[in-house]
């Protein structure tokens, strides 16, 4: 027994749709017998890719000239569906991300349905879905379902799935039109900026090196920034420092940042509160340095080294010099 | 300028009765720190206005609060009741959205997510039912003649946005410095108006909120597989050969 359809909220950005959104298509194509995208923009770009992992069609607003994408989607949907232009799917599922919260929240209100959030795994119990969420840094796994008429709505977490491309046709593009929006939709971005970093992003590269509260001072975190050079990582960081203003938001791994799974995560002057730990405990292989021998971190690193960060980093960037 | 800032009083999750503890102590979350120091900062810019707090409990629990209202908010609304119990984020968001309508805010203010439910959708969801236009993820925010300028996180970078007021905004963990209490700012807590509402108060029906109006249910609890925990080595200052030996086994230097 599957699901009849699900949609997806597709994420792209100039290097094509994103993994986020090919994670959950590859999950939906096991859970539901057709599967459609939507998305706050332009649909055709990304039809060849969705269509290559199992998108039938694909709902788009076209450009939305800067509105917010969560009002102007969620309005578009639930119009579409209140309208009768389409039938509302069984489930919506969107990444834990920046505007898929925001279309999440707003649809929800819209359908007047729940939201289920952060969830890393979805099964179907039989005719509905059930989902798992990690509580307390991921020592425990909550499974649950919704109880109401539906449509679900599922807020996933990055990283959960892995993509599947099945090499299907392009994806039928539909118009979504987005509707008079009124005051809810007030809000327009008058500029975008793109933070400049070296090197890969947090969530895609194979070594991330972070840095805690252990480092002692903002300053301190170049030694994390100048190992993660030698080493082609991404520098990361504990909520502790990005709350200290240390480092930007966008580097925080954990709870309320990313998740990582990289090959090698290291830890350095992070205690492991059971916040970072969500995000982290994926990892294939965890180094962890820490001066204090009872720190959390340990229980999870691979190899652990009791020490003050300022005296191994140093070194160690010293010692995969010309390497 | 009247700003309301949403702030949650948090305790911690039984795993016998897959409930949030709200009988012990509660305290601030973190996370709302921020939006109180933002809302504080943005009044003091303006030179008017004031820092309204709206929360909501299952008890009449109020420590939470008075720890924000010592940073220098103004008042605060609690709404107070067991029906409350178990809510939901849309269940949160209904009674939130009707109690900070009563305040009459030019601007809303909240976390982009608690410390323990984490879902990170109430803030939009109090717009929409609001009827608010909304900006989430905010890193900075200014306000001049009636519009908010927000710089917004991005998984690029950031986004400008500009918003009419009235509108709600969510601040990220880490953007102002939370001003800790001062003892005047502790004993002037003590006195400052706390409205406690019952959800009947806010014409809420109780089978909108709390178990009742979630429209979702746990159905199983289990412990997440364990990590085990592999070699630990004392530095003696030669532990980064075997980090540097560790990585070569990898295969990633």
């Amino acid at each position: 027994m599957t699901l009849d359809r699900i949609w997806v909220f597709c994420e792209a950005g100039d290097d094509g749709v994103a993994t986020i959104t090919l994670e959950m298509l590859a999950k939906a194509r096991e859970v539901a017998g057709t599967v459609e995208a939507f998305c706050g923009g332009d649909g055709a770009a990304c039809a060849a890719e969705l269509g290559d992992h199992g998108v039938a069609a694909v709902y788009a607003t076209g450009d939305l000239s800067g509105r917010m994408k969560g009002v102007s989607v969620a309005s578009a949907v639930a119009s579409a569906i209140s309208g009768g232009k389409v039938a509302a799917p069984d489930a919506f599922l969107l990444g834990t991300t920046y505007d898929g919260r925001d279309v999440a929240a707003r649809l929800s209100v819209k359908l007047d349905v729940s939201v289920l959030s952060n969830v890393v795994d979805l099964r179907l119990d039989g005719d509905r879905l059930v989902g798992v969420e990690p509580v307390f840094g991921g020592t425990l796994n909550v499974t649950s379902r919704f109880t109401n008429g539906g449509p679900d709505i599922w807020l996933v977490r990055p990283k959960s799935f892995e993509p599947s491309p099945v090499g299907g046709s392009p994806a039928e593009v539909v118009d979504l039109p987005v509707p008079e929006l009124g005051a809810v939709g007030g809000a327009v971005v008058r500029d975008r900026f793109t933070e400049e970093s070296e090197g890969p992003k947090l969530d895609e590269a194979a070594i991330v090196v972070s840095g805690g509260r252990g480092l002692g001072s903002a300053e301190a975190y170049s030694m994390i920034e100048g190992l993660a050079k030698q080493l082609g990582a991404a520098p990361g960081a504990s909520r502790a420092i990005v709350d200290a203003g240390w480092v930007p938001y966008s580097y925080q791994v954990g709870q309320t940042g990313k998740v990582v799974k990289p090959t090698v995560y290291i830890a350095c002057g992070i205690s492991g509160a059971t916040q970072h730990l969500v995000g982290m405990k994926g990892s294939k292989n965890i180094i962890a340095i820490n001066k204090d021998s009872e720190a959390p971190i340990f229980a999870v690193a691979d190899l652990g080294v009791v020490g003050d960060v300022h005296k191994v980093l140093p070194k160690l960037t010293e010692a995969l010099e010309g390497r | 300028m009247k700003v309301v800032v949403c702030v949650k009083q948090i305790g911690a999750l039984d795993p016998e009765t897959k409930t949030l503890q709200r009988n012990v102590k509660l305290i601030l979350d973190e996370s709302d720190s921020y939006g109180v120091e933002m809302a504080l900062q943005l009044v003091d810019t303006a030179g008017e206005g004031s820092v309204h707090l709206v929360s909501m409990v299952p008890n009449d629990e109020v420590s939470g609060l008075r720890t924000a209202l010592a940073m220098g908010a103004d008042s605060a609304t609690l709404i107070s009741d067991e029906a409350l119990a178990g809510s939901d984020a849309l269940g949160t968001a209904r009674v939130l959205a009707a109690a900070i309508e009563r305040a009459e805010p030019d601007l809303v203010l909240a976390a982009t997510e608690s410390s323990d439910g984490y879902t990170g959708v109430v803030p939009a969801q109090v717009a929409e039912l609001m009827g608010l236009p909304s900006v989430t993820f905010a890193k900075e925010i200014a306000v001049e003649g009636g519009t908010a300028t927000v710089r917004r996180q991005t998984e690029a970078g950031a986004d400008l946005v500009e918003c009419p007021l009235p509108a709600v905004v969510s601040v990220t963990a880490g953007v102002v410095e939370p001003r800790y209490p001062s003892f005047r700012g502790i004993m002037q807590a003590k006195n400052k108006p706390v409205d406690q509402l019952r959800i009947a108060d806010l014409g809420i029906a109780a089978e909108r909120v709390g178990w009742a109006g979630a429209d979702q249910e746990i159905t199983e609890i289990a412990e997440a597989p364990e990590r085990a925990a592999g070699e630990v080595v004392v530095d003696e200052g030669d532990a980064h050969e075997r980090i540097v030996a560790f990585l070569d086994e990898l295969k990633v230097i």
